[in-house]
């Protein structure tokens, strides 16, 4: 049996079920008696209404229920931030149910409760509800600011002052979003005898939504349950807390039935949280040869209707990561984070990095356009080349302090592997061929502590209690690995329970690319402590230095003399992993495409990507992770745009229209992952893997249908019709 | 997203059907493939109170060659047009735009009439035969009538079939074992309905000139288009580059496409110029190859 | 309401439906086989996808009632046993085909039908016919490569 630890490739545990049609994903979950709940939603961006009207409605066949604000504690209590909080964004935040007004398209306004699904969307129809429209406001310059920031560090004045150049340019990142596969869906029972409350379906922060939900219901934590399940994708959006979060457990409280809630693909384009829209006003000060002076960003981050559990999230990072990898003598950022009659907002893989790492390598590029400088010198000269290095700007309150790196290095290697000289001879070949590059640091591993536990039964098999998530991106797999490394028993040995607050005492789940990182240095640290009091009972029963012994399944022995053996113990073992700061892991993208600019299409010829991620516990998951994030990138960087007509209503309002990459959309991706700086924030060195494909796609995409063309891209997506008017610009 | 309820007709005979259409007329919908009229049900825009599920009757289902004219019957799926060798051979053109119809999935179960009937101006079938100059067979109680593409199709999702008629077959003339053909069209993503595309068939002369030529054009207005005026210009002419950007001009001129979130009515004409210019040069190429 | 009967899996599952009743409804809920998904309800993800008869068809664009009399296949039928896989779930385990796992029953039912009708495909081939699928998780390059494991096993 082989041990498959870190650095291995074993098959995924998680595999075998999803393969044969036997996971079990929150529609597959049924209980006795259960009942199904349909989530009402507005059919207007803005408006007042006074009245709801279910009388019909209930008297619909199979309706058992009606909830509406009026039915909700305290009318309904706000759902909390739980990241990047802002006291003056709290007057923003979204209530369960819309009560007399709504506020964007999609909004829940009341909740049905019925024998069927089917029943439920008939009866929805009887609802009379008196909507007065009021004025939409869909322009982020318009908005009101929920939150505003400034940043600022080094003289920027006197950088500006200074240069030989400046450019000044505006960017428009497009409204996209996570879209996972599987919509949201929750199973909610109330156990009258014992009051409490069991919820499935959560996914990616169970043990924070515990708490958010035991807050909203004016409740002990310890009286819900919450189960995660299969989950079919997050990226960012899955398992925030939600309105439905709210009101799924409390219709099965009222009801007295277990309830379930499948979002439907209709609601989930408008339910689930959007990301992305921003504007940037910015300028580059630098000198003649190509020294970078200072940068100033002015943007808008357009966070729809209401202020969601991510708070300032989005801008917050964006304002923190817009530097990169580059020393700046000085930087200003501002912020103003804007309401508007559109779907709230969230994170999105890579959130604010995608948006920043378009806006500041293009900028660059248009730089060294005015200057003649080539693309990648400017880039080198600039990088920063001393760790750990204080870029002076805040994740939420903690300094963004990149911990390690060699970034001259891995864009050697990149520009040697990927034979960056033989795509200049293709790109020379014809017109219309575009190279384009962009460089980027990530981040990861945010909410400072980690919990695991490590059952060790004496037939020699493990079990991992972690509080990090399983959102499809294998952690059982690779925290399994990292227990057989550190306890010495093999990967198959091992079994991974993750997401159920009864099981697992504390978690803060998986996001930011923290599984790999928080979660892993977690169980390394169980790991170790657990074979460290194996080995020395063992090493007392046998009158043997610890050293001096094996362990294996079927016992510890010592070496050379195998019969000197005594059975595992059964044991278990806790360990908390608290780390405050991030790690930041960094990589480059290279783009060579084809644009034809009488239809405006724009053929990805070759992509690559070159990425350090410090330490890698299992190469085939890292290629899949950034494999998935670059289709991810690409989608927002060619495809994928929630546009609103005047009225405020969803234009992409279906898979028809919101249109995610197929499998002829993807080329191959070409991959150099590198460990030429292992994080020295936690004993593995792992810096986390998940968002470096999605994080540079715009950039590098964008720059490289520039050089196609010979003009400067200001927006995305790179829609067909816009790279005809760019090519006719 | 859940249909709305209905009444369920599963006939298994073209008497039947029409007889349940003469009882129902304006209250039911005929369910063919289902492709396009189940989602609509699905998301409740569509919600008819009867549906006639045709996938019953057999005799509607055959592919036949009579006197040269290929007879599909309404029921005929995509997927077997896709693979039907005859049709590939002698109508290449019907060939050529099945393939860009939606994805296997949906080939496997759409049909021909239901394409038809549903008469979506982004969708290939109804311009391709449109530019193939097909018939279509009509049947009510009333009696059978056979129409022009230009008498079937009126608007968007709108044809001339009174509530009682079904449309039983669709017949398409010989075709020119000589003549080139193309079909191109141009998507977001392959699959989706066309931003624009362009369906074209050229004959050259013994003398060189060309001898017959058709364009049509789809996602060009809320009907397939056939371009009359360029195919004039073609005709009689020595196609060449010039005459082919000439032709594509004039197809153009005068086509207001409908803009939505994936293309503005400005960029469509645009693309639709350019559909148009590689259609006829790819069926000029073919030709030529042909005649060589 | 109508009875129908349809053969699943080689197992003939009765019921007594709505006419409205979507055909992976009755897959789900009345034959119990939760394996095939609904990702969309309108025809584009293709996570639905079941065999009728031997072709892939999307489960969310028929009514059970339409698939009365018929033979349909879903992924719980695929593994010969409960302790094999079929060549094609085999060569996603170890292609790494798959993450969450939710698009994969659907992609398994298109593909095992496309190598049946073309056993030798290039790359582009399966490409062309994995694009009714959509997956948010691997990029499809994978996918791509196990497809392509498995043919070279099966031929």
């Amino acid at each position: 049996m082989e041990l498959h630890g870190i650095g291995a490739s074993p098959l995924r545990k998680e595999d075998w079920p999803l393969l044969r049609g036997e996971g079990t994903f929150i529609a597959d979950f049924k209980r006795p008696g259960m009942v199904h709940a349909l989530v009402v939603r507005s059919p207007f961006a803005h408006a007042r209404f006074t009245r709801i009207d279910g009388s019909a409605a209930l008297q619909a066949p199979g309706v058992i229920d009606l909830v509406t604000a009026a039915d909700l504690p305290d009318r309904g209590r706000p759902i909390p931030t739980r990241m990047f909080k802002d006291e003056a964004a709290n007057r923003f935040l979204q209530k369960p149910l819309a009560d007399g007004e709504v506020r964007y398209s999609g909004e829940p306004v009341a909740v049905l409760i019925a024998e069927s699904r089917y029943l439920a969307e008939d009866a929805a129809e009887l609802l009379n509800i008196d909507y007065e429209p009021l004025e939409v406001v869909l322009d982020p310059d318009a908005g009101t600011v929920a939150g505003h920031l400034v940043v600022e560090r080094g003289d920027v004045e006197a950088a500006f002052a200074q240069a030989d150049e400046v450019i000044k340019e505006e960017f428009f990142i497009q409204r996209h979003a996570a879209t996972p596969l599987e919509t949201r869906g929750l199973v909610a029972e109330f156990d009258a005898s014992s009051k409490s409350l069991t919820v499935w379906g959560a996914a990616k922060i169970p043990h924070v939504n515990r708490r958010i939900l035991a807050q909203l219901l004016g409740w002990d934590e310890s009286r819900i349950r919450l189960v995660e399940l299969h989950v079919g994708g997050g990226f960012g959006a899955r398992g925030e807390f939600y309105p439905e979060d709210f009101l799924i457990p409390f219709a099965a409280m009222r009801v007295g039935r277990p309830v379930a809630w499948v979002e439907d693909r209709e609601e989930s384009l408008r339910a689930m949280n959007h990301s992305r829209e921003q504007v940037h006003r910015v300028e580059l000060a630098l000198q003649r040869d190509g020294t970078f002076l200072g940068l100033k960003d002015t943007f808008v981050n357009d966070t729809g209707a209401y202020v969601r559990t991510h708070g300032m999230t989005v801008p917050g990072l964006s304002i923190s990561m817009l530097p990169g990898p580059y020393a700046w003598p000085a930087y200003r950022g501002e912020y103003r984070s804007i309401l508007t009659n559109k779907t709230p907002c969230g994170t999105y893989r890579s959130p604010g990095r995608f948006e920043v790492n378009f806006v500041r390598e293009r900028l660059i590029d248009i730089a060294a356009n005015r200057l003649g400088l080539d693309k990648v010198e400017i880039r080198r000269r600039n990088l920063i080349r001393d760790f750990p290095h204080d870029t002076g700007t805040l994740f939420d309150e903690h300094p963004v302090v990149y911990d390690s790196g060699d970034y001259p290095l891995l864009l050697d290697k990149a520009l040697k592997t990927f034979d960056y000289e033989g795509l200049k001879r293709w790109r020379a070949k014809s017109a219309h061929r575009g190279l384009g590059i962009a460089l980027f640091v990530e981040k990861a591993g945010p909410a400072e502590r980690e919990y695991a536990r490590i059952e060790l039964a004496s037939s020699g098999h493990a079990t991992v209690f972690t509080g990090t998530a399983s959102l499809g991106q294998g952690v059982e797999t690779i925290l399994a690995q990292v227990c057989a490394t550190h306890l010495g028993l093999p990967f198959d040995r091992i079994r991974v329970v993750h997401g159920d607050t009864a099981a697992i005492p504390e978690g803060m789940g998986s996001f930011g690319s923290r599984a790999a990182m928080m979660g892993g240095a977690a169980v390394m640290g169980a790991a170790a402590k657990l074979r460290r009091q194996v080995l020395e009972s063992a090493a007392e029963q046998l009158e043997a230095a610890p050293d001096d012994l094996v362990l294996a399944p079927d016992g510890v022995s010592v070496r050379g003399a195998p019969s000197r053996s005594v059975p595992l113990p059964a044991l278990s073992v806790e360990d908390r992993f608290v780390c405050e700061l991030l790690g930041f892991p960094y990589g480059i993208h290279l783009a060579a495409v084809e644009v034809d600019p009488a239809t405006g299409a724009v053929r990805v010829h070759r992509y690559a990507v070159a990425y350090d991620i410090g330490r890698c516990i299992n190469p085939m998951i890292v290629r899949g992770q950034v494999a998935g994030g670059f289709a991810q990138g690409l989608g927002g960087a060619l495809l994928e745009e929630f546009a609103f007509d005047a009225n405020g209503q969803p234009l992409a309002a279906s898979f028809m229209d919101y249109l995610l990459p197929t499998s002829e959309d993807v080329p191959d991706l070409e991959l150099l992952i590198t460990e030429d700086a292992p994080s020295p924030l936690n004993p593995l060195g792992v810096k986390g893997a998940g968002e470096g494909g999605t994080a540079a796609v715009g950039g590098a995409i964008a720059n490289a249908v520039a050089d196609a063309l010979g003009v400067e891209v200001t927006r995305l997506p790179l829609s067909p019709q816009r790279v005809m008017e760019l090519a006719r610009a | 997203m859940k249909p709305a309820p209905f009444e369920y007709h599963d006939p298994r005979s073209v008497e039947d059907t029409i007889g349940l259409l003469a009882k129902y007329g304006d209250e039911c919908k005929v369910l063919a493939g289902g492709q396009s009229l189940v989602p609509l049900m699905n998301f409740r825009l569509a919600r008819p109170g009867r549906l006639i599920d045709i996938n019953g009757v057999e005799s509607l289902g055959r592919i036949r060659v009579e006197n040269g004219r290929l007879q599909l019957g309404a029921m005929v799926r995509h997927t077997h047009v896709e693979h039907s060798n005859d049709i590939a051979a002698r109508w290449p053109l019907l060939h050529e735009a099945i393939g860009w119809v939606g994805h296997s999935q949906i080939r496997n179960r759409g049909t021909v009439g239901g394409s038809v009937a549903h008469a979506d101006p982004a969708a290939e079938l109804p311009c391709a035969l449109a530019a193939l100059d097909a018939r279509f067979h009509v049947l009510s109680k009333r009696g059978p009538r056979v129409l022009r593409w230009d008498q079937l199709f009126v608007s968007e999702f709108t044809t001339s079939l009174a509530p009682d008629e079904l449309l039983t077959a669709i017949e398409v003339p010989p075709q020119d074992p000589s003549t080139g053909v193309a079909f191109v069209e141009f998507a977001r993503r392959h699959g989706d309905f066309a931003l624009g595309g362009a369906a074209a068939t050229v004959s050259i002369g013994q003398d060189g000139r060309c001898a017959a030529a058709t364009v049509a054009l789809l996602s060009a207005g809320p009907r397939p288009v056939r371009a009359d005026e360029a195919e004039r210009r073609l005709v009689g002419a020595r196609v060449d580059e010039a005459m082919i950007r000439e032709a594509a001009d004039v197809a153009v001129r005068g086509l207001h496409p409908t803009s939505d979130l994936h293309g503005s009515s400005e960029y469509r004409v645009k693309l639709l110029r350019v559909m148009t210019e590689r259609a006829v040069t790819r069926a000029l190429q073919r030709a030529t190859r042909k005649a060589a | 309401m109508r009875k129908i009967s349809v053969e699943i899996n080689g197992r003939l599952v009765k019921g007594e439906v709505e006419p409205r009743l979507l055909l992976g409804d009755f897959i789900r809920d009345n034959a119990g086989l939760t394996g095939t998904h609904f990702g969309c309800e309108h025809g584009v993800c293709g996570a639905c996808t079941v065999q009728l008869d031997g072709e892939p068809v999307r489960s969310c664009l028929m009514f059970a009632v339409q698939a009365n009399g018929r033979r349909i296949a879903t992924v719980e039928g695929m593994a010969p046993s409960a302790t094999e896989l079929h060549p094609l779930q085999q060569a996603f385990h170890e292609a790494h085909a798959l993450q969450c796992g939710f698009c994969t029953p659907g992609i398994l039912m298109t593909m095992e039908a496309f190598l049946r009708a073309e056993p030798d495909p290039s790359p582009e081939r399966i490409r062309a016919a994995l694009a009714g699928n959509l997956c948010r998780c691997t990029g499809y390059q994978n996918i791509v490569t196990a497809v392509r494991l498995a043919a070279d096993r099966m031929r």
